[in-house]
């Protein structure tokens, strides 16, 4: 298998999934610059965290036109395996990938902290190493992360099983003030209905190895190399 | 020509921003505000009408998610 991590001006953890992707599971990844159109045959994109093109406009809103990202589009609607992390998930909603939009946090600040996540789908190429239900542990570092969308589009992210992560308490309850966002729902992460496209606004590239404070991120990367069949 | 997009916020999409504001306008020692919203403001500078239904498209695909927001075009004589 060969992932992809796509680099647009403003990108910062670019070099966070490269590392984790290819020293922590030894997965033959590239950098895929935001000019280009050619994906490099990779069976998996990374659309990273940061800020990319600054943030102007909208988060992600400009990354949406992009070259790579209709690339990626393409690549998508043919089944191809995305994965958005946190400014990636916003480019994933802005381009319409995925549903919803990914707004201002309810408290107007800027979030960076462990947060407790219910794999509420583990039955995706994303989640499949967690058992459903489980409870992890991964970072959260982000401005614009609460997650909207209309009535009509929430029941049916809830009928579809779409929703992937919740912010929840250490047990697993999604109570009032587990939400650090004001996400409807409690959504972290959610999936497109084909299931071959994930968004989520937690790090798992930043808690994917021993010597951060969890190593719950793993088991993401995992999933998607045992899905897509490569050597992890 | 000047041509002036405005985008905001749907009606029903809550805005943390605009409460803030109001609180503040509050603290001011204001009482008559009961709403406030925040949008964004473009300037556009163009040759002529004819691009009207290029703008369209510009201020939905780009100017403002229809997710959240709205937006109006008016042209400046």
């Amino acid at each position: 298998m060969k992932a992809g991590v796509v680099v647009f001006p403003g990108s910062n953890c670019d070099h966070d999934c490269y590392h984790v992707l290819k020293h922590v599971l030894g997965v033959d990844t590239v950098f895929l610059w935001h000019k280009d159109t050619d994906l490099q045959g990779v069976d998996l994109v990374v659309l990273p965290g940061g800020f990319s093109y600054g943030d102007y406009l909208r988060c992600g809103a400009i990354a949406k036109f992009s070259p790579i990202v209709s690339e990626i589009v393409d690549f998508a609607n043919n089944g191809g395996r995305v994965l958005g992390i946190c400014n990636g998930f916003q480019v994933l909603t802005e381009t319409g990938l995925l549903p919803g939009a990914l707004m201002r946090n309810r408290d107007l600040k800027f979030i960076c902290k462990y947060v407790n996540l219910r794999v509420d789908n583990s039955d995706t190429p994303f989640s499949r190493m967690y058992a459903a239900g489980e409870v992890v542990g991964i970072p959260v570092a982000h401005m614009d992360g609460n997650y909207f969308i209309d009535p009509e589009g929430l029941a049916k992210l809830e009928d579809n099983n779409q929703i992937v992560f919740r912010y929840c308490d250490e047990n697993g309850e999604c109570i009032p003030g587990t939400n650090p966002n004001g996400s409807l729902n409690n959504i972290a992460g959610i999936i497109n209905e084909n299931g071959n496209v994930l968004g989520m606004m937690p790090h798992p590239e930043r808690s994917a190895e021993g010597v951060m404070e969890t190593r719950d991120g793993y088991f993401l990367f995992e999933s998607i190399i045992k899905a897509i069949g490569g050597a992890a | 020509m000047k041509v002036k997009v405005f985008v905001k916020l749907k009606s029903g999409v809550l805005d943390p921003q605009g409460q803030t504001i109001l609180s503040s306008i509050g603290r001011m020692g204001y009482d008559f505000a009961s709403e406030v919203r925040v949008g964004k403001f473009f300037e556009i500078e163009v040759k002529d009408k004819s691009c009207e239904k290029e703008l369209e498209k510009i201020a939905g695909d780009l100017l403002a998610n229809p997710i959240i927001e709205e937006y109006s075009i008016e042209f400046a004589e």
